[in-house]
């Protein structure tokens, strides 16, 4: 009887997980293979590849342009995650206050993270107008600058501008998640170490931190994860110009790959960004886990 | 970056006088609202302005003195942008019917029937929603090709559940672990097959996630962009946000106008939709990156 019970529990498992494995098999393993063994071949759109071992890696490994796009995958995901990380915190911390309409400020906060990214990384490129940008013309007329800002013109001007998208487009996500997570603090830590005589900073220092960062790890190796795999706002935005400067490692793929029709090539890149993107993410989920156990929090 | 150190104090913040609140509290938030807000302003009042008053610097820019529908015309009527939004519709319900009635079933395996090995599909459903798209999207367009996808809307909706399928499952899980176990074991009791158990007992009490999936899921797939810019190439085929930064882009002259009303018109279905469910999608949201 309970052997029977056991098998069809098995065996309706097996039917209830059939639709989404086969997708899955079929859509995403596969295709993680196929992306490896691409990544060993000269293959070209429309065209099965041979195997040519490590060729691909060593011409990326050389490739002034690629070693352009990993510096700038690292250096946007950096600058990028640590303004999410600060300002998201800020404005998590200022929508747990009591205050009135805070589920209005709650509900449009988020408005940036839902629409298609895509869509507003258009409005950011008319923001950034070298000749209309309306925060130029603003600055203009406040006597701060003589000259229309080249948003986009040059390297590092672009840089910081699809960073500043990014960021305006991340931070709801992070605020809103450790707003649930603030959410879950018992007041009466507050009030205890109130009586104690803490200050509002020690209430933030010892109090909220050490019980916000299991929640920051996990949010911020979701952004992490998603800043580092960015393709949209930049393709949007500069597509990687002026002269390769904001290319990141997928906007990089995809213009080998897609563009240029050098699939091969193309998945190789794609492949090369698995390391780092490892690493960024093992390096923000324990370097900011251990913080429980060095404050004392148990070891996880 | 000045960190706001008056954090919550929950019960205390009766001690804060007044004016300091404000400078604390309502500035700062103020400032935070009017940047997450501007673009958007921006881009309704550009898809409104005539093209003189859009290309000159003289006048005030924050207003449009004489609003024109020029641009939504010649959207409506000059481009495929009904084509696109059409497309959008139909492969954002498609994927998403069909990546939920998936989930819910691989969700249920795993959490309820306990088949050997579902934990090990748990963890393999997890990392699937870590994968990112930017990484699969090359030989996932071989993939299309070969089975002689490659420019069509079926194309698209069989890949979006890649990424749909293991967010949709992961969240369902949740919200399956949190229906006790007895309610499960009286109907079994009772006679009920595990398809009775499903429909008539999990189902109905775990209708709030099943919303938060969906919302969620139709969100993702509306604003996909790489795949959708990947397997598809001819205009009329083209999802909304392909559509948009592809084609109504011609050369060197930027027709903001248009521009700005394609991207407006684009997002106010998802914004109106999740107005309706912010509560939802929040839980969604914060679901998602639970364990």
């Amino acid at each position: 009887m309970f052997d029977r019970f056991q098998n069809s529990r098995n065996a309706l498992g097996l039917i209830f997980m059939l639709p989404a494995a086969l997708l899955l098999l079929l859509f995403l393993t596969y295709p993680l293979g196929l992306g490896v063994w691409l990544g060993f071949t000269d293959a070209k759109v429309g065209r099965a590849g041979e195997w040519i071992g490590l060729d691909n890696y060593l011409y990326i490994a050389t490739d002034s342009v690629t070693q352009l796009a990993l510096f700038n995958t690292i250096f946007y995901t950096t600058i990028a995650s640590v303004l999410k990380f600060f300002l998201g915190l800020w404005l998590a911390l200022l929508l747990n206050r009591n205050l009135r309409f805070k589920s209005f400020f709650r509900a449009v906060i988020l408005l940036p993270y839902i629409v298609p990214t895509a869509l507003s990384a258009i409005a950011f490129w008319w923001l950034f107008d070298a000749q209309f940008s309306i925060i130029s013309w603003v600055l203009v007329k406040m006597g701060i600058i003589d000259t229309y800002i080249d948003f986009l013109g040059s390297p590092w001007n672009a840089r910081f501008s699809v960073i500043a998208a990014n960021v305006w487009r991340g931070v709801p996500f992070v605020a809103i998640t450790l707003l649930a997570g603030l959410q879950t603090i018992s007041p009466s830590y507050y009030e205890a170490s109130a009586i104690d005589g803490a200050t509002p900073w020690q209430q933030f220092r010892y109090v909220t931190l050490p019980l916000l960062t299991p929640i920051i790890a996990v949010v911020m190796t979701f952004s992490v994860l998603f800043t580092f795999t960015d393709f949209q706002l930049i393709y949007v935005i500069t597509r990687g110009g002026p002269l390769n400067a904001t290319h990141l490692m997928a906007t990089l793929s995809f213009q080998r790959a897609i563009s240029g029709g050098a699939l091969g090539e193309g998945a190789a890149i794609s492949i090369a960004m698995v390391p780092f993107l490892l690493a960024a993410i093992m390096f923000s989920y324990f370097g900011l886990q251990r913080r429980v156990w060095q404050q004392g929090g148990g070891d996880k | 970056m000045s960190r706001d150190t008056t954090t919550d104090t929950a019960g205390m913040t009766f001690l804060e006088s007044t004016p300091k609140k404000l400078v604390n509290a309502y500035l700062p938030l103020g400032a935070f609202l009017f940047v997450l807000l501007f673009p958007f302003y921006w881009m309704a009042i550009t898809a409104f302005k005539p093209n003189n008053e859009l290309l000159s610097r003289d006048g005030n820019p924050f207003w449009v003195n004489s609003p024109t529908l020029d641009h939504v015309k010649k959207l409506l009527f000059d481009t495929a942008y009904p084509e696109w939004m059409w497309n959008t519709v139909l492969v954002s319900v498609t994927s998403t019917v069909f990546s939920l009635a998936a989930s819910v079933l691989a969700a249920y395996a795993i959490e309820r029937l306990r088949f050997s090995g579902a934990k090990q599909m748990g963890l393999a459903i997890f990392l699937a929603y870590l994968v990112p798209p930017s990484i699969l999207f090359i030989p996932l367009a071989s993939v299309v090709f070969q089975l002689g996808l490659f420019d069509t809307r079926l194309a698209l909706i069989l890949t979006y559940p890649t990424f749909l399928i293991p967010f949709c499952t992961w969240l369902l899980m949740g919200y399956f672990r949190s229906i006790p176990f007895e309610l499960e074991e009286c109907a079994l009791i009772d006679g009920a097959t595990r398809w009775q158990i499903l429909t008539k007992i999990v189902l109905p009490l775990a209708v709030p996630g099943l919303i938060s999936a969906g919302i969620f899921a139709f969100t993702l797939s509306w604003n996909e962009f790489i795949y959708a810019l990947t397997f598809v190439s001819s205009s009329e085929l083209k999802t909304l946000p392909v559509g948009v930064v592809t084609e109504l882009v011609e050369g060197d002259v930027y027709h903001w106008g248009s521009l700005m009303a394609g991207a407006l018109f684009g997002s106010l279905p998802v914004a109106f939709i999740y107005s309706f469910f912010v509560e939802y999608y929040v839980s969604g949201m914060t679901g998602s990156v639970k364990e």
